[in-house]
């Protein structure tokens, strides 16, 4: 079943983003998963990573800290905490990512927790070399 | 009685002051825009958490074994009381409506024997608390220095509760703040944070049909308990950002109310100098006159 649906991205302060999409990549707790228009109702908490916004021609990855998503039959909503897009996230803003990922490792209470942030850190770091062979 | 320089200092010095409330006016009535953009802005997330709250709440049938964020850990022996006020004063009666309802509610807790704890945040609760209820403050939160509430500070708070609450230092925590009703009305508010108050399911019929057909991912009980940790830094947020706009309303109308004070007064003064000054004229024309005649 092709077609666009809603997606709203909203931060604890305000409304972030709300496009058409046509899929968007979820880092699920469980692992990525991707919504397409007709996804069935989910309710899924979000590991610290980026997710991947299709729409049309357009496409944007936005990194996110924590959150949950909510898939429903007319719409996708993500409620995220610390949503950055990637295309902004470079020098000190990437800097202040990573210092926040390795706090929240060496915070981390169990295996769990301990898991999602070394995954961020590892992700950021990634996007951080990417970032650099870009300019 | 005061000298003629007397008065015409004072009057100068109201005018001064009304100058100032006029300003501080002028900038709360800006603030408060920016205040109320920022509640509004945050309302849908708020939102959209309640109602996903209330759905997965209302799919976990049994209560026990649910986290004690939602069930709450049995007790009800220990409350700990978030009083959140504003860093500044000038500001009307809002500083002391809060700390007022926040101490009766000390007082009659404390009556019936439960141990409180107070939790202040901002620096003019813990200033009013400080003198009756200095020994039950047990964490302060200031704000100097903070623009613009943002999530950061609400997460500030709620790790600090939450941190308390593992340790179980308290069983019931209540959030103190103003609500905004309108600039002229805001009104002191209690708002339970542990155990956590479900919201109603809104339209329940529509939404009873669409839980049915919910999946959970990781599982239900994951997503409650990351929701429920979620929801206290939302409710605190939203605690923070009502009373950053009602602090400005109160401010402003405390302003107004200054300021037309300040103009009263200065009408006052200004009547009473002119007859001052007339009664002296003639006072002197008189002694002159007389003078002349008795020559």
């Amino acid at each position: 079943m092709a077609g666009t649906f809603k997606f709203e991205l909203i931060s604890p302060e305000r409304i972030l983003m709300t496009v058409d999409a046509d899929q968007v990549r979820l880092p699920g707790a469980d692992g990525d998963f991707t919504v397409l228009a007709g996804h069935s109702p989910v309710i899924a908490n979000l590991r610290p990573g980026t997710l991947d916004v299709k729409s049309g021609n357009d496409s944007t990855r936005i990194f996110v800290r924590s959150g949950f998503a909510d898939v429903q039959p007319d719409g996708l909503t993500v409620l995220a905490k610390g949503a950055v897009e990637v295309a902004e996230l470079s020098g000190s803003r990437l800097a202040a990512e990573i210092e926040a990922a390795e706090t929240a490792l060496k915070g981390a209470k169990d295996d769990e927790a301990r898991r999602f942030a070394h995954g961020a850190v590892e992700e950021l770091k990634a996007l951080g070399g990417t970032g650099g062979k870009g300019h | 009685m005061a000298s003629l320089k007397d008065m015409r200092n004072r009057i100068a010095s109201v005018k001064a002051t009304r100058k100032i409330t006029k300003a501080m006016q002028m900038v709360a009535a800006a603030k408060l825009r920016r205040a109320q953009e920022a509640a509004t802005a945050a309302r849908p997330y708020a939102e959209r958490m309640d109602q996903v709250l209330a759905n997965v709440a209302s799919r976990v049938t049994t209560r026990d074994g649910q986290s004690p964020l939602l069930v709450g850990t049995g007790n009800d022996k220990v409350h700990l009381l978030v009083v959140m006020t504003a860093e500044r004063g000038l500001c009307g009666g809002f500083n002391s409506n809060i700390a007022k309802l926040a101490r009766a509610d000390a007082q009659r807790l404390m009556a019936a024997g439960k141990t409180v704890k107070i939790m202040t945040v901002g620096r003019k609760g813990a200033d009013n608390l400080r003198r009756d209820l200095g020994k039950q403050i047990v964490e302060r939160v200031e704000l100097r220095g903070v623009k613009q509430v943002r999530a950061a500070q609400a997460d500030e708070v709620s790790q600090k509760v939450l941190a308390l609450f593992e340790k179980g230092e308290f069983d019931v925590a209540t959030m103190y703040f103003a609500e905004f009703r309108s600039v002229i009305a805001q009104k002191p508010t209690a708002l339970q944070l542990i155990p956590a108050r479900v919201p109603e399911m809104k339209g329940a019929g529509k939404a009873q049909g669409a839980t049915a057909v919910y999946d959970y991912e990781p599982s239900e009980e994951e997503v409650l308990s990351f929701l429920l940790g979620q929801n206290i830094t939302t409710q605190i947020l939203r605690g923070l950002l009502e009373n950053a706009a009602s602090e400005q309303g109160a401010r402003m109308s405390a302003m107004d109310n200054a300021t037309r004070n300040a103009g009263d007064m200065i009408n006052k003064l200004t009547i009473k100098y002119n007859r001052q000054r007339q009664a002296q004229i003639t006072k002197e024309l008189i002694e002159i006159i007389s003078g002349a005649e008795a020559l």
